[in-house]
Formats: C-alpha cells, sequence, structure tokens
C-alpha cells in the first residue's frame, strides 16, 4: 500500500495538451477510495478482533491468540460480506416499492 | 474548476460518493451488528449468527425509518416532543 500514497501528491494530471486527463483523475480517485476503505476496515477488524481475543495482555501474543485474530478476522470478514449483501437486497426492496 | 464541468467526471464523483455513502454504512453495521450477534468466533459463520447480522441490518434500517417517521408526525401535530426542544 505503500507505493500508493506517492501517486496521490502531484497536482492533477494533465495530458501533453496540458488538459486535465479525466481518466487518470478516475484512476486515482478510485485507489484513493480503495485504499480509504481498506484502512477503515483494518482499524475496525483490529478493534474488535483485539477485544474477543486478547483477554489481558501478556508478555507476547501467543498462539491461542493468534489462533483467535486469525479466526476473528476469517469471521469479520464473512460478517461484512453478510451486512453488505443484507443492505444491499434492502435498498433493492425499497427501490421496488418507490 | 475546469474539472468540475467536465461532465464525464461529474458523473463518475456522484456515482463512487453513492458507492462510498453504501461502503461507509456497510463498515457501521457491521461493526454494530458484531456486537449484538458475535459471541464468540468460530472456524465458520454458522447459519443462526448469519441470520442475526440479516436481522440486525434489517431492523436497524427500520429503526432508522421509524424515527424519521416519527419525527416528521411530531413536527406536523407540534406534540409536547417538539415543545421540549426548544424549551
Amino acid at each position: 500500500m505503500d507505493g500508493f500514497s506517492s501517486d496521490f501528491s502531484p497536482a492533477a494530471p494533465a495530458s501533453a495538451s496540458g488538459k486535465l486527463d479525466t481518466g487518470a483523475i478516475m484512476e486515482q480517485v478510485k485507489v484513493q477510495i480503495a485504499v480509504a476503505n481498506a484502512q477503515e476496515l483494518l482499524q475496525r477488524m483490529t478493534d474488535k478482533c483485539f477485544r474477543k481475543c486478547i483477554g489481558k495482555p501478556g508478555g507476547s501474543l501467543d498462539n491461542s491468540e493468534q489462533k483467535c485474530v486469525a479466526m476473528c478476522m476469517d469471521r469479520y470478514m464473512d460478517a461484512w460480506n453478510t451486512v453488505s449483501r443484507a443492505y444491499n437486497s434492502r435498498l433493492q426492496r425499497e427501490r421496488a416499492k418507490m | 474548476m475546469e474539472a468540475a464541468a467536465d461532465p464525464e467526471l461529474q458523473s463518475f464523483i456522484e456515482a463512487e460518493t453513492q458507492k462510498q455513502r453504501f461502503q461507509g454504512l456497510v463498515h457501521q453495521l457491521t461493526e454494530l451488528c458484531w456486537d449484538k450477534c458475535m459471541e464468540k468466533p468460530g472456524p465458520k459463520l454458522d447459519a443462526r449468527c448469519e441470520g442475526c447480522f440479516v436481522n440486525c441490518v434489517e431492523r436497524f434500517i427500520d429503526t432508522s425509518q421509524f424515527i424519521l417517521n416519527r419525527l416528521e408526525q411530531t413536527q406536523k401535530t407540534r406534540d409536547p416532543f417538539s415543545r421540549s426542544l426548544t424549551d
């Protein structure tokens, strides 16, 4: 993910004519959104799985804690996908009502 | 400024904003429903737990609609609630 950040700093990309390159802007926006979403997920997942798996922080992240965190990550992703599907189908139903 | 006038870019931004709003709510709901539905993460998401997540999403939206409707009604009838807001 480190590589992405360097793409953001320059001003809007310009084509040879000096006009703003719409395609390149759209690409940048997409990348930025993807990074923001990954960060959002990472932050919430870390918070939730830390709470579930690390009862009393010890001298190291022991084996059973690591196993718990790994399982928790997978279940969090499952949950995310389930929620996304449920929300999407609800939106579809609401739209059909209108 | 020039970019904002570009219709292609404008509709792209609108679509992405919409998608982002959706994703943002999915993040928020996953976190909220995780607290309500997940006891101990197991080797797979069982059917009962999955059902809880689905219900959680549905009831959250119901709640938000209910609150919106009720606020609208209380605004119209100007019952004690709206007075208490201004007190």
